[in-house]
């Protein structure tokens, strides 16, 4: 069917699927772009945007299916294939080289040579003639890191634009722009559609969709569930879309564990970057679930309660007595503890047996006069190892060797070594295969049923729904509300979760930092 | 993620295999190392004229010393991802203050002996506790706080000595730098070997050495795990200060002489014997004993050299030669490694 090449679709993605080991990441999409349209692109975090992108320019392979560029067949191996079949993409995250020259990061990949120098002559006037595209009135001189975040971005954008580029992704670009500066970028996406040039538009943002879109295209778990109009469809019906109607109950609710007196209390607590002061609580024998979109402060709330990182303000209660935690160390020695959302990174040492993991945050309890009683340290291991059912040969398995779950079940041991009351757990499931996503959750409920405070952020609202007494919800930094579990509905948490990025006209609250 | 069936298998196939494999990943290392001392060493008993001789073995250890001494402190430095080029001119400093204690005339001999060791040391955790102190603080590179301290206790002991070196260390002290035991082994290459052994106990079995690797390793989680990364750090660095000045008593004892020349260049001696020892630059991996084995290497090899005729110009070249090829070994080994366990 491919024998006439599609005038209409510029690319055509045909039943691609990527697996990762565990988990389907993109499941059978078929998805055409049209030549010329804005076509958007929604879904859930973790529903396989990124993904999408991720196998467009080339950082990840499909496992099955076959993507058409153009009418050929297109399978870029590394993200210069993209660009030289004139796809770019501008990433969420800036990738800019803050040290040099507003005008050397526009056109770094095709710096303009004379003699093989640089010709900085043609140089600042091409990356001039780029700034002017995109409203900004610079010089191209500037260095980058003297730039704001949204000037920033839109240096990414110009960046994109200098290079011929048949098809422009945008993953996420108003996330730091402020209003003004997102009417000045939906200009030049207008100005670009007159051009030619067909761009893939991916938001958060609902309401932004309708004054640049032609087609919708929305993803839930990693499947595609519909493309439309955008004339076609209503914000409403597209969160829908996004939510589905298949939702899991067989999460392991057990409603014998009753909450008790509140064990930890938040209070007005202000991290960098947010105007918001943030309130909450957690009781004894509690799940408490915190949904919210990626970015919305979460982690951030999380990491600043527990002095991973400087809050500008709030009170902290245990048991109703108020405590002090500048450091990590301060909230360790109250017994509070953080499960990091990037467990390699922050949560293990993945090059150390699995014992030295395990007794790292009290390894008093297997001291003697500031030696480590390594037959005792085993041994505490090994009771964890089993009790949690770890699964690996012996206690002196380097971490690195184990699965995902496995090793989130090991920073659990970790804290239960230390006799931890309060579990802070950022996206505790992450990247864990569905098999060991229960063990875990069957893990917390365990902690639950000991009297424990649990808070758990994840992004997988099912999952919060399963596991939680209670959800609070965040929305652009700010917590927009409490749901008990009586009252837990998909949409409405979704709405929540949405409620500050559909409001227009308020200032962004990331663009401008509260100090 | 993928590591599911990977840790299957080795418990399947019951315990011979992994004790094996365990045995291979304990003992590469530092086998390794020790396997190429000890053949090295023996192509130099046959190649190089008088090597295989008693003096010449006792010339060995008297001059491997003081470059272990610093070693070994070095080894804390770069297990924490950090790096000390002070060493050489802290031991200057150790050596001209020492010498100045021990030569003045008001106190009993045997004091102003025990005074200058202590001062010596004193020197090196002043000057290593100032560099961890600064790193941390500040949270600047030890590459480049230590580059300061390097000119800095240069200077410091030239202002002390006046440019000088201070002669007529008492009779005693000397005495005992000169004592060889059992006609091979030399007090200084005792005490040497004392410090090794201390500081390998220290990483091997004490808190202290269990957070220096943790925090090698990552730095984040231990900081995470409720700990202050800050103060073992800075302790590392003061034991690396320490170590230099403990290189300055053994200079002491063994020329006699404190000098605001002595120690140019020591630092990259020590970090060569670091390297070639098998502890990596990121920090976290890698052992004393290591390092020990490290220095003999680099001085086997300078000294067999010498005796073969290579003149003090070619030596310099072979020796770059070897680290860099240590280095590259080490990758391979990394790399076998790596995939062996993902078998």
């Amino acid at each position: 069917m491919t024998t006439s090449p599609d005038k209409v679709n510029i690319l055509e993605i045909k039943g691609v699927t990527k697996r990762f080991p565990g988990v389907v990441a993109i499941d059978k999409v078929d998805l055409n772009i049209e030549r010329g349209e804005v076509h958007v692109l929604v879904g859930q975090n973790g529903a396989g945007k990124s993904s999408l992108v991720k196998l467009l320019c080339g950082m990840y392979q499909p496992s099955e299916g076959e993507i058409l560029f153009e009418g050929k067949p297109y399978s870029p191996h590394r993200p210069e294939d993209a660009f030289k079949a004139g796809i770019r993409i501008v990433y969420q995250e800036l990738n800019l080289l803050s040290y040099l020259s507003v005008a050397e990061n526009i056109l770094f990949e095709k710096l303009p040579r004379k003699n093989g120098l640089v010709d900085y002559k043609t140089l600042n006037r091409k990356a001039r003639e780029a700034l002017e595209e995109v409203g900004l009135d610079i010089s191209p001189q500037t260095l980058v890191e003297e730039l704001g975040i949204a000037q920033m971005q839109l240096i990414e954008i110009a960046k994109a634009l200098s290079n011929e580029s048949k098809l422009l992704i945008l993953d996420e670009p108003t996330a730091t722009l402020t209003p003004r500066e997102i009417s000045r970028l939906f200009n030049i996406i207008h100005r670009l559609k007159q051009r030619g040039v067909t761009i893939i538009y991916i938001s958060h943002h609902l309401h932004e969709i309708y004054e640049i879109g032609d087609r919708v295209t929305v993803l839930r778990n990693g499947q595609k569930v519909e493309t439309r109009s955008i004339q076609a469809v209503t914000i409403p019906e597209i969160v829908k879309m996004m939510v589905g109607r298949d939702m899991k109950e067989e999460y392991l609710f057990r409603s014998e564990v009753v909450p008790g007196a509140e064990i930890l209390r938040v209070e007005g607590l202000r991290y960098r970057g947010n105007l918001h002061s943030i309130s909450f609580g957690v009781k004894q024998g509690e799940i408490l679930g915190v949904a919210g979109l990626v970015g919305a402060g979460r982690t951030e709330t999380m990491r600043a309660l527990y002095g991973a990182d400087h809050k500008l303000a709030g009170e902290i209660f245990l048991n109703g007595k108020p405590i002090k935690i500048k450091r990590p160390k301060d909230a360790v020695k109250h017994n509070i503890c953080l499960l990091t959302e990037d467990r390699k990174n922050q949560g293990l040492i993945v090059e150390m047996p699995i014992y030295i993991n395990i007794t790292l945050a009290d390894l008093k309890q297997v001291t003697k006069m500031g030696l480590v009683k390594r037959q005792a340290e085993k041994k505490a291991a090994e009771r964890l190892v089993k009790d949690l059912g770890i699964k690996t040969p012996s206690v002196e398995q380097t971490v690195r060797n184990l699965s995902g779950g496995n090793q989130q079940k090991v920073v659990i041991a970790k804290w239960l070594f230390r006799n931890t009351e309060v579990f802070i757990c950022d996206e505790p499931t992450r990247g864990i295969d569905v098999g060991a996503k229960f063990e875990i959750y069957n893990l917390l409920w365990e902690l639950a049923a000991q009297r424990k405070g649990l808070i758990v952020v994840s992004s997988d609202l099912p999952e919060l729904m399963g596991i939680c007494h209670r959800i609070i919800v965040f929305s652009k930094g700010k917590l927009v509300g409490q749901l008990e579990r009586s009252e837990f509905d998909q949409e409405r948490i979704l709405a929540m979760a949405y409620q500050e990025y559909i409001k227009t006209g308020i200032e962004n609250t990331k663009a401008q930092p509260a100090s | 993620m993928q590591t599911q069936e990977r840790i299957e298998k080795p418990a399947n196939k019951g315990k011979a295999a992994s004790i094996t494999r365990r045995f291979f990943y304990l003992s590469l290392r530092e086998a390794g190392i020790g396997i190429a001392l000890v053949i090295i060493t023996l192509i130099f008993c046959f190649a190089a004229p008088y090597f295989a001789t008693t003096d010449n073995f006792l010339k060995i250890f008297v001059q491997i010393s003081i470059n272990t001494v610093l070693a070994v402190g070095m080894t804390f430095a770069i297990l924490i991802a950090g790096i000390d080029l002070s060493v050489g001119a802290v031991l200057a400093l150790a050596t001209v203050v020492g010498a100045k204690i021990m030569i003045s005339k008001e106190l009993p001999v045997e004091l102003a002996m025990i005074l200058a060791i202590l001062a010596c040391m004193g020197v090196g955790i002043v000057c290593g506790f100032i560099n961890g102190f600064i790193t941390e603080r500040w949270k600047i590179h030890s590459f480049i706080v230590t580059l300061g301290m390097l000119n800095i206790a240069r200077g410091a002991s030239q202002v002390v000595s006046d440019n000088a070196t201070i002669n007529g260390l008492p009779q005693p002290f000397v005495d005992f730098g000169n004592v060889i035991i059992w006609g091979i082994i030399p007090t200084i290459f005792l005490l040497t070997i004392v410090v090794v052994g201390i500081a390998w106990f220290i990483l091997k079995y004490t808190v202290f050495g269990r957070y220096i690797y943790a925090i090698g390793n990552n730095e984040e989680a231990v900081r995470l795990s409720g700990h202050n990364p800050a103060v073992y750090k800075i302790m590392a660095y003061t034991i690396c200060g320490l170590c230099a000045g403990l290189g300055g008593v053994v200079w002491l004892l063994r020329l006699n002489v404190g000098s605001p020349i002595a120690g140019v260049g020591y630092e990259l001696n020590a970090i060569a014997a670091v390297i070639i020892g098998g502890t990596t630059m990121s920090g976290g991996r890698g052992s004393v004993i290591g390092t020990f084995l490290g220095a003999c290497i680099l001085q086997v090899l300078n000294t067999g050299l010498q005796l073969m005729g290579v003149g003090d110009n070619f030596r310099p070249i072979i020796i770059g030669l070897v680290i860099v090829l240590a280095v590259i070994l080490d990758t391979y080994r990394a790399k076998y490694l790596l995939n062996a366990r993902r078998v």
